[in-house]
C-alpha cells in the first residue's frame, strides 16, 4: 500500500478545497472581480506558509522519508511561454471556474458535465504535445 | 462538532491545509502540482507512439494519479457527509454582476446555467465545457504548471516564471471575466 498516503493526501486536499468553496464557479467569479478577500486570502495564506515551510526546509537542510535531500528545481527562464501560457490558462480558469485540482474534486461531488471540461483538458494538453515544437518559449 | 464541519470553513483552514498537503508531498519526495496529471494520463493512453511529448516514464507519475483519486474522493466524501447543502455566500456585488449575464443567485456550489444535464446537453453548453477544458489543458502545458504548481509551488520558492505565469492567470481571467462572459453568456 505504498500508495494509500497519497490517496490520502489527495482526500485531504479534496475535502479542504470543497469546504473552503475554492473550488466553486463562484468564488472564482468573485475573485476576478475583486469583490471578496476570500480567495486571496486562501492563496495568500498557502503561499506565505508554503514560502516558510520552503525556506525551512533549505536552511535545514532537510531531507525525505528516504534520506534523500528534498531539492526544489529552478523554473526554466523565459517570459513567452509562462505569459501565453498563463493567458490562456487564465481564460479557462475565469470560464469554467475550477484549475485542474478542483475539475476533479467536483467530479467527486456528482458534477459530471465536469468530465466533458475533464476530457478538454486532456485534449488541450494532447495539442500542446502536438504543436509544442511550433509555439514561442 | 459535526455541525461546526458541516459549514462552510473560514478561508484561513484552508492555506493552512493546502500546506500541509504539499509538506506531505515533499516529505515523501514528490512535489505539488495537479496539472501534469493531464500529461501523465495522455502518456498512458498511449499519446507517446505518437507524440515525443508524451514518450516518457509515466509510471513513475502514478503516485499523483493516486492523489487524484484521493482528489475525486475527497470531493465525493465533502459532498455526502460534510456538507448542509448551503448556497455559496458571495458577495452582494458579485450577484449583482452577475444576475445582469443572467446568472440566477447561488443556489449551492455550483451554478446550475453551467454544470446542469440541461446544460451539458445544450450545444453551447457542452462546447463551453469542452473549450473551458482545452484552455486549461493547453494552458496549463504551455506555461509550465497551473494554480498548484506557479502560484503555489513556484511563488514559494521566489520563482519569478511563476510570478510572470501567475500574472498570466489573471490577465486571462480578468479578460475572460470582464470581456467575454457577457458576450458568451
Amino acid at each position: 500500500m505504498k500508495f494509500l498516503k497519497f490517496i490520502l493526501a489527495g482526500i485531504l486536499f479534496g475535502i479542504v478545497m470543497s469546504k473552503s468553496e475554492a473550488i466553486s464557479w463562484y468564488r472564482i467569479q468573485e475573485m476576478f472581480r475583486f469583490q471578496a478577500f476570500h480567495m486571496y486570502g486562501i492563496i495568500g495564506t498557502a503561499v506565505t506558509l508554503a514560502a516558510l515551510l520552503t525556506y525551512t526546509i533549505k536552511k535545514y537542510k532537510l531531507r525525505d522519508i528516504q534520506g534523500n535531500p528534498i531539492i526544489f528545481t529552478d523554473k526554466e527562464k523565459s517570459v513567452a511561454r509562462y505569459l501565453i501560457g498563463g493567458t490562456v490558462f487564465g481564460l479557462g480558469w475565469a470560464l469554467i471556474g475550477a484549475c485542474p485540482g478542483p475539475l476533479f474534486v467536483n467530479l467527486g461531488h456528482g458534477y459530471w458535465p465536469i468530465l466533458v471540461a475533464i476530457f478538454g483538458g486532456l485534449v488541450g494538453t494532447y495539442a500542446y504535445g502536438l504543436f509544442q515544437n511550433k509555439l514561442p518559449h | 462538532m459535526l455541525e461546526l464541519i458541516k459549514q462552510p470553513w473560514p478561508w484561513y483552514t484552508s492555506g493552512i491545509v493546502i500546506v500541509l498537503v504539499m509538506a506531505i508531498l515533499l516529505f515523501f519526495g514528490k512535489s505539488f502540482g495537479f496539472s501534469s496529471n493531464f500529461r501523465t494520463i495522455c502518456a498512458a493512453c498511449g499519446a507517446g507512439k505518437n507524440v515525443k511529448f508524451f514518450d516518457f516514464n509515466w509510471k513513475a507519475q502514478t503516485w499523483n494519479l493516486m492523489f487524484l483519486i484521493g482528489a475525486i474522493i475527497g470531493g465525493f466524501i465533502s459532498n455526502e457527509f460534510l456538507s448542509n447543502g448551503e448556497a455559496v455566500q458571495i458577495s452582494q456585488a458579485t450577484i449583482q454582476d452577475l444576475q445582469a449575464i443572467g446568472f440566477a443567485a447561488p443556489q449551492g456550489l455550483q451554478p446550475e446555467e453551467i454544470f446542469s444535464t440541461e446544460a451539458l446537453f445544450s450545444l453551447k453548453g457542452f462546447l463551453i465545457l469542452l473549450g473551458g477544458g482545452f484552455l486549461i489543458g493547453f494552458g496549463s502545458r504551455y506555461g509550465g504548471g497551473c494554480t498548484s504548481g506557479h502560484a503555489i509551488s513556484g511563488l514559494s520558492n521566489l520563482q519569478l516564471p511563476s510570478l510572470i505565469a501567475v500574472i498570466g492567470f489573471f490577465i486571462g481571467g480578468l479578460v475572460m471575466t470582464h470581456l467575454l462572459l457577457p458576450l458568451i453568456f
